[in-house]
């Protein structure tokens, strides 16, 4: 038996990054609504406290605060003829599921993605002709503008304590900063973090070669900082466990300190826990959705809570999984090329090398989760001429610590023995005089990577589990190989004892080990129905009062961390609900 | 085998000391020369083979010497044992829905064990491994064995009679043993933090920063701090 709630004006499916942005937002412009929450309410002062929370085993290897693969997970394979099998246990990413949701513990990499990726299309094309992109590289243009964007970004890194230098604020290159980012209105709200000695001799590197460093912006705040909304952030500790833990000092943007609170004062708003959303229900028509049914995970009760406008903010993977188990827009074939809900699953490539330097001490454990300086120079940088090289796309190359710690850090020149006094000299010699240099490329959107649900394997609640079809092409495998290359120059040229070089990642790309929570598209926004699922406002083409917020709106995958944008993009959605959708329910862009 | 009021060292010392008891124990027990014994462990998953086995692997793998104590003064057997008696090793989040197969290595875990299950199975095929070719238990092998031994099982040219895919079973030993070396001692490994003296991290330690400044190249003096120092 179902028990129906009463009806309220929006539903909030998941209450991390979005969910809180949105709740704060339309609790205040006097919409009546209710979060639905698949996780607990955990505290900074109970649940993040030192020392429980200085736990590596809990946290990074027993992943305390993310989604349990024994209720839910992805079946994954590499290509269309392989069979899917589940992911049994987390590894590649790791969504998050508490209060706050990988808001929590994220390590505050913010960027802000460019007109690079909103027009990339048109970009590539008018440079360098229609042939330049291979036939199943489905790209597209994005809909959107940088430049609609720039406030909301601005929102976010004032909301989220981002510590950074500016590179370029309207159209004057500032010093020190990223001089080809687009132009911003003004400073971030805070000041860069004070650079470790792996980011200092990158950023001599850097320039010795030629290139642009500068420090990676970051919500992790350079000291203590009250933000717009009032909510107060303390100085970053640099105590090294940043990523995959909740911040003791408050220092770390995240959603848990900021929006969500203010919401929860709001009468406007409830927050219901352990409420985990089966299903989007839609009306008999088909062009308008009328709220959810959720489970109380406590007790296995099962509700529907009717609502004017639903709003999925459950992670870029589970927002795709909720539309296509809800029936909602025509589910992605790769063969037809037709429908686009599950369309352009993407993910992120990469290249790292070792270096390791005799006699210096890089202290591993000393580090904010932002402490990395960057370059740029593959990336944003238009000048590059991706021509020679033959790829779309870019990537960005760091040097610093995030997080290393001792059951998953201990560096070691290749050829080690894995065991032994050997490996145990060697352990003690090489922790603290290494550090790695890491690129993070881009992956375009191809016709073989997507999602649609599993023919086999189900879920806690009996439901199919979605299947992630996914793989590395050549494009990739080319970026892979420049990365390489010139990370190695890079390394090369510092001179290091010992050096385990970089190469570039052609294997197929797999569950294990843990790459990055950025998973992207699924659910894309663009132009028209035919090619998107969503319009520029992340709003349904088919139910104009559905909204799915989060990374599974980006048509393809920069080589920068997502949540820049996908925090913008609450921004933007929560002003077009505000200001136009509640006076005037109804698609936002003509279909 | 549950702790129980003495402990299983003391006693094996008393069956070796000629009670006829010692020709009712597993061979890989009677085989212990009661060194300078630790701490009476106390196992709640381990049995006597699956103990002796664990003991001899961390022991191997982690040898003493001046840089830090061996596995069993790191406790590293025991928070093996912890581990696998405990949420992780009956397979808490772990999604256990059939059908099985293995599929491809870039699809992670697809076993249908537990870590316990697949720790009893592994040790057991590793001993039937180690009995065929050198006609003893790996906890009976002499040290250049038990290299041949480990080496076999992480390059994956030993393989199992069973069927259970030797890689799952070593790349299971292997994380569990430096989770054994590195975590917090809460969890029964790293006694008296060795395994974070051997390399200079600081522990639970809260603030650096002042000291990301004070330290930079420089280094930092490690006395570290546990959680159970800080609560
Ligand atoms: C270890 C780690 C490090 C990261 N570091 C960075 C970084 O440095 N920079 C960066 O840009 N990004 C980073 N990310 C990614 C970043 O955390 C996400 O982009 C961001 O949190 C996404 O916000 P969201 O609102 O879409 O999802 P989340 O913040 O994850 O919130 C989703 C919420 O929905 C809930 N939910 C899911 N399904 C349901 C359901 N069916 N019913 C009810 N509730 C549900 C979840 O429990 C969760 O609380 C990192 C992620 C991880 C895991």
């Amino acid at each position: 038996m179902t028990t129906k709630m009463k009806e309220v004006d929006a539903v909030i499916v998941g209450l991390g990054w979005t969910g809180g942005i949105l709740a704060k937002e339309l609790a205040e412009a006097g919409l009546k609504v209710v979060a639905l929450e698949r996780g607990t309410m955990r505290s900074t002062d109970k649940d993040y406290a030192v020392p429980i929370v200085r736990d590596e085993l809990r946290f990074v290897v027993r992943h305390d605060l993310m989604q349990n693969t024994a209720r839910d997970t992805l079946t994954i394979r590499n290509n269309p003829s392989q069979e899917a099998l589940p992911m049994r246990r987390l590894g590649s990413f790791l969504p998050g599921e508490v209060v706050g949701g990988s808001g929590v513990h994220w390590s505050g990499h913010t960027w802000r993605w460019t007109d690079m990726e909103f027009r990339v299309r048109t970009l590539y094309e008018e440079r360098y002709g229609k042939n330049f992109i291979p036939t199943d590289m489905t790209i597209q243009d994005w809909g959107i503008t940088y430049a609609e964007l720039e406030p909301y970004y601005d929102k976010f890194e004032y909301t989220a304590a981002v510590s950074g230098k500016a590179g370029n604020i309207r159209g004057q290159i500032q010093p020190g900063g990223n001089p080809f980012e687009a132009p911003r209105e003004r400073e971030y709200p805070l000041p860069a973090l004070t650079p470790i000695l792996a980011s200092e001799m990158f950023t001599a590197a850097a320039n010795n070669n030629g290139y642009h460093p500068f420090p990676r912006p970051a919500a992790n705040a350079s000291r203590a900082y009250t933000n717009p909304d009032g909510s107060k952030f303390g100085g970053c500790q640099y105590c090294g466990y940043c990523q995959r833990f909740g911040c003791e000092a408050n220092a770390k943007g995240s959603p848990h300190i900021t929006v969500i609170p203010i919401a929860m004062r709001n009468p406007n708003f409830e927050l219901r826990t352990h409420a985990w959303v089966t299903k989007v229900l839609k009306d008999s028509d088909g062009k308008r959705v009328t709220g959810v049914t959720y489970t109380n995970v406590l007790n296995g009760e099962e509700f529907e809570q009717p609502a004017g406008m639903v709003l999925l903010c459950a992670y870029a993977i589970n927002n795709v999984h909720l539309m296509l188990l809800s029936g909602i827009g025509q589910p992605y074939d790769p063969v037809a090329q037709t429908g686009v809900i599950g369309k352009s699953y993407c993910y992120q490539t990469g290249a790292g090398a070792t270096l390791f330097f005799e006699g210096r001490h890089f202290n591993p454990f000393m580090n904010a989760g932002g402490s990395n300086t960057t370059i740029d120079d593959f990336n944003i940088n238009w000048d590059f001429d991706r021509g020679p090289h033959g790829f779309v796309g870019g990537y960005n190359i760091g040097a610093g610590f995030n997080t290393a710690l001792p059951i998953g850090y201990r560096p070691v020149p290749s050829g080690t023995p894995q065991w032994g006094k050997a490996w145990k000299a060697a352990t003690a010699k090489w922790y603290q005089t290494a550090m790695n240099i890491n690129a993070s490329g881009s992956v375009m959107a191809n016709r073989y990577n997507y999602y649609d649900l599993d023919p086999t394997y189900r879920n806690a609640f009996g439901q199919p589990l979605m299947r992630m079809t996914f793989d590395y092409k050549a494009n990739e495998h080319k970026m892979g190989q420049h990365a390489a290359q010139v990370i190695n120059d890079i390394a090369k040229s510092m001179n290091p004892t010992r050096l385990n070089q970089a190469t570039a990642r052609t294997q197929p790309w797999t569950v294990v080990p843990y790459q990055s929570t950025h998973n992207t598209g699924g659910t894309i926004m663009g132009t028209n129905p035919r090619d998107s699922a969503l319009n520029k406002y992340l709003q349904s083409w088919d139910c104009h009062n559905l909204f799915a917020v989060g990374a599974n709106v980006f048509a393809h995958n920069a080589s920068y961390n997502p949540t820049g944008p996908v925090g913008a993009l609450a921004y933007w959605t929560a002003d077009a609900i505000k200001n136009r959708y509640v006076k005037n329910p109804g698609p936002l862009v003509p279909a | 085998m549950r702790d129980q009021n003495f402990g299983r060292r003391d006693f094996l010392k008393g069956a070796v000391a000629g009670s006829v008891a010692a020709a009712n124990l597993p061979q890989s027990a009677q085989a212990q020369q009661a060194p300078a014994a630790p701490a009476t462990p106390g196992y709640s998953f381990l049995n006597l083979d699956e103990a002796a086995f664990v003991e001899a692997l961390v022991d191997h793998m982690v040898p003493a010497d001046e840089l830090s104590p061996k596995g069993t003064e790191l406790g590293i057997n025991i928070y093996i044992d912890r581990a696998l008696a405990g949420g992780w090793g009956k397979g808490e989040r772990l999604y256990m829905q059939g059908p099985w197969k293995l599929g491809v290595p870039s699809q992670g875990y697809q076993l249908p064990l537990t870590p316990a299950q697949l720790y009893r199975a592994g040790i057991e095929a590793t001993n039937t491994h180690c009995r065929k070719a050198y006609g003893k238990p790996f906890d009976r092998l002499d040290e250049q064995q038990r290299e041949e031994v480990l080496a076999g099982l992480s390059t994956g040219k030993v393989s199992f009679d069973s069927g259970l895919p030797v890689r799952v079973f070593w790349t299971t030993v292997y994380q569990t043993v430096m989770e054994g070396m590195f975590s917090d001692p809460i969890y029964g490994g790293n006694r008296n933090k060795a395994g974070w003296r051997l390399i200079g991290f600081p522990g639970a330690i809260a603030v650096h920063r002042e000291n990301v400044e004070k330290f930079r190249d420089k280094k930092f003096p490690a006395d570290p701090i546990s959680i159970a120092d800080m609560s």
